[in-house]
């Protein structure tokens, strides 16, 4: 078992023609069951055009309709990114991973309100995307570091995360499935979502969460965790020397009005019972050492 | 994005939003006839410069009389104003807002954010104004008042409304103070803000509602579609190594420390500087190089970071993913032989290829200390800056 994807999803890949969605459709049909899992493509006005084998239409309904796809991966360029969500949540798709960076906060707060009512789930924007190892690989990560097993990983960054899943790797500790929730301010799964999902994966036996500065989602998840966790959590924030005020490269990642520090949010997960590391090298030996508890 | 609060008004005024009278100026002679035309017996000179607390800096000053508006101007511009957001560096001021002087009567607070739990954009409001609201937030938080904004309705006029009455607006003016706030949020909305803060918003002796101060600050990610937003930036204003950097794609910001880190991805470079604190030293920057690491743009991270005097080593800290270590090993040699390396070199390399990266460092003659762990790479670099 896993989370969001499997060896049995069927993904469309909005965008695929543009060099980015094509050059990561190439490495993600070479990972595992790709070949069987990416079923279409979407870029309007393309359609009937094959790219790396995959057949591409204009639309996501249509896409829908010919190959019965129901997860979307999303490279569409920011100023049609939103639209692409938008599009997919209309297609009905149970899954949308938007991995495109630097949508327009206004773009991301229409397309989130107009899902309200909807049972599509959102993992991004800006995020690596979404891994099950040995099975399937959604996104841009490099797919030979991850190794199948039984911890979840969720985290707003992407480096850090393949940093966390080397360690783990290495540790021979194997991944139920690594979820890359993003770092923009107005987005999809937060981290509490996704505890929740690895709380009831009878797959996973602990997750790792790498935070970061900016918000209050890690405070929100920590509360959760405190009444509700059954498996063990191991956690990093990052930006514990971050000033307050300077934009840390994501959109999400400031200090605002005193709120979002690393500092409070350590503090809030240690309360929730979460074995929080400050060194960011150690988060797979606290994983393990968790597991032995 | 960040502008000055005289362009800030002038957005305001576009919308309808009530502002002083006043006018730019770059000058002592401007200010004065700035004063001269806009007349009456009572004018505030501004600094205009983007870090805020400029009143208890000494950058806001009351003039009576158009000699006190000269000799005010003369004072102001060309001073290095020091506030709490300035750093104790301070800011040279360049540009001065002269406005007609304001009767108030009562200071108000209003605010506008794009609030991550409920994904809206949030308005705030308060009857505390001409405070830090931060202070108002913690100590009295009854004290501010939000409404969550529908983006398909926008702030209606009864949201407004009662929001005007909350904050003590007296009943006959709460219609015009609500017109504001709609005002305001639609200037938000319009122009693709990510911050719009009145502080103070004023009642005045003579019954109106008047924005005193404006702090607007704009979504980067939505730039591309604002040509006329554009205009407004003032280079002055930045971290001349920021843009530098910003127009080879890196993402620096400079720090106190003395540890130059460069690094792939946002949280990884947070981490990264996380972890040189925890081994005794500090960063001297924020760089995150994105997923490419070019040997262009590494040469320029380099560049920027040497310009720093205080630099007395570098922390390279990249985990290669699609982009393979070893061609990242060929940029960084090229890049250190380019910029003839004046501070220790430790290099942290992991992910696809890692042992031909490695190699090419080794084999390339450069000094480079090799690193394996993120904690090696930390514990090295903060020896190697001890020892410098």
């Amino acid at each position: 078992m896993s989370i969001l994807i499997n060896k049995d999803s069927r993904v469309v890949t909005q965008g695929i023609t543009g060099k980015t969605g094509m050059f990561h459709t190439h490495h993600s049909i070479a990972y595992a069951n790709g070949k069987n899992c990416y079923v279409a493509g979407v870029t309007p006005k393309k359609g009937g055009q094959e790219v790396e084998g995959v057949p591409v239409f204009d639309s996501v309904a249509e896409a829908k309709a010919a190959t019965n796809c129901n997860v979307s991966v999303i490279y569409v360029p920011p100023p049609f990114a939103a639209a692409a969500i938008d599009e997919a949540v209309d297609a009905e798709m149970e899954v949308v991973i938007c991995i495109t960076e630097g949508i327009p906060v206004k773009d991301m707060i229409r397309t989130r309100d107009r899902m309200k009512g909807s049972s599509t789930i959102l993992v991004g924007p800006n995020c690596p995307g979404v891994i099950t190892p040995e099975e399937i690989k959604i996104g841009i990560m490099p797919g030979y570091i991850h190794m199948k097993g039984r911890i979840g990983v969720v985290s707003r960054s992407g480096t850090l995360t393949y940093e966390v899943v080397d360690q783990l790797s290495k540790l021979g500790l194997g991944q139920s499935t690594c979820v890359g929730i993003g770092g923009d301010p107005v987005n999809g799964l937060k981290h509490l979502d996704v505890m929740k999902m690895f709380n009831d994966d009878p797959d996973t036996d602990g997750v790792v969460m790498c935070g970061e500065i900016g918000g209050t989602d890690e405070e929100e998840c920590a509360a959760w965790i405190a009444d509700n966790m059954t498996k063990p959590v191991v956690g990093f924030i990052a930006g514990v020397t971050a000033p307050p005020g300077k934009r840390m490269g994501h959109a999400g990642a400031i200090i605002s009005g005193g709120k979002g520090t690393a500092d409070e949010k350590i503090a809030a997960l240690e309360a929730a019972g979460v074995s929080v590391t400050r060194n960011p090298s150690d988060m797979g030996k606290l994983m393990a050492e968790a597991l032995q508890r | 994005m960040k502008i000055h609060e005289y362009q800030g008004k002038e957005i305001l005024r576009e919308y309808g939003v009530a502002v002083p009278n006043g006018k730019a100026c770059f000058s002592v002679d401007e200010a004065v006839a700035a004063a001269e035309s806009i007349g009456g017996s009572k004018w505030v000179v501004k600094a205009q410069i983007h870090a805020g607390g400029r009143g208890k800096g000494g950058g806001v000053k009351l003039a009576d009389s158009i000699d006190e508006v000269r000799s005010l101007a003369d004072e102001i511009l060309g001073m290095t104003l020091v506030t709490h957001q300035t750093g104790p560096e301070g800011k040279e001021v360049k540009r001065l807002l002269v406005e007609e002087g304001a009767p108030i009567k009562d200071e108000l607070y209003l605010g506008l954010v794009v609030d991550r739990a409920t994904q809206r954009v949030t308005l705030m409001a308060s009857s505390e104004g001409g405070t830090e609201i931060e202070t108002v937030a913690e100590e009295t938080p009854e004290l501010i008042h939000k409404v969550s904004v529908d983006p398909k309705t926008g702030l209606t006029d009864d949201e407004a409304r009662d929001l005007a009455i909350k904050i003590g607006i007296p009943q006959e003016l709460a219609a015009e103070a609500g017109k504001l706030m709609q005002a305001l949020y639609q200037a938000f909305w319009d122009k693709d803000c990510s911050l719009a803060e009145i502080n103070p918003l004023i009642v005045t002796d003579d019954g109106r509602v008047v924005a005193l101060d404006a702090k607007i600050n704009f979504d980067e990610s939505a730039m591309y579609r604002h040509p006329e937003l554009q205009e407004l930036r003032d280079l002055d204003e930045e971290d001349p190594d920021e843009i530098a950097a910003s127009e080879f794609g890196l993402n620096y910001i400079s720090l106190d420390g003395t540890i130059g880190c460069l690094v792939n991805g946002a949280g990884l470079a947070m981490a990264t500087m996380d972890i040189i604190k925890l081994y005794g030293a500090s960063p001297a920057n924020f760089l995150d190089v994105g997923g490419g690491a070019t040997t262009e743009q590494v040469t320029e991270a380099f560049k920027i970071m040497l310009k720093n005097s205080n630099l007395k080593a570098i922390l390279v800290n990249i985990f290669g993913g699609i982009m393979r270590c070893d061609v990242i090993a060929e940029g960084l040699v090229n890049a250190a032989r380019e910029v003839d390396l004046s501070v220790p070199l430790v290099v942290r390399l992991e992910g696809t290829n890692v042992e031909q990266g490695r190699q090419i460092l080794a084999d390339s003659g450069i000094a480079v200390i090799s690193a394996t762990t993120m904690a090696d790479a930390a514990e090295k670099v903060a020896a190697a800056a001890a020892g410098a």
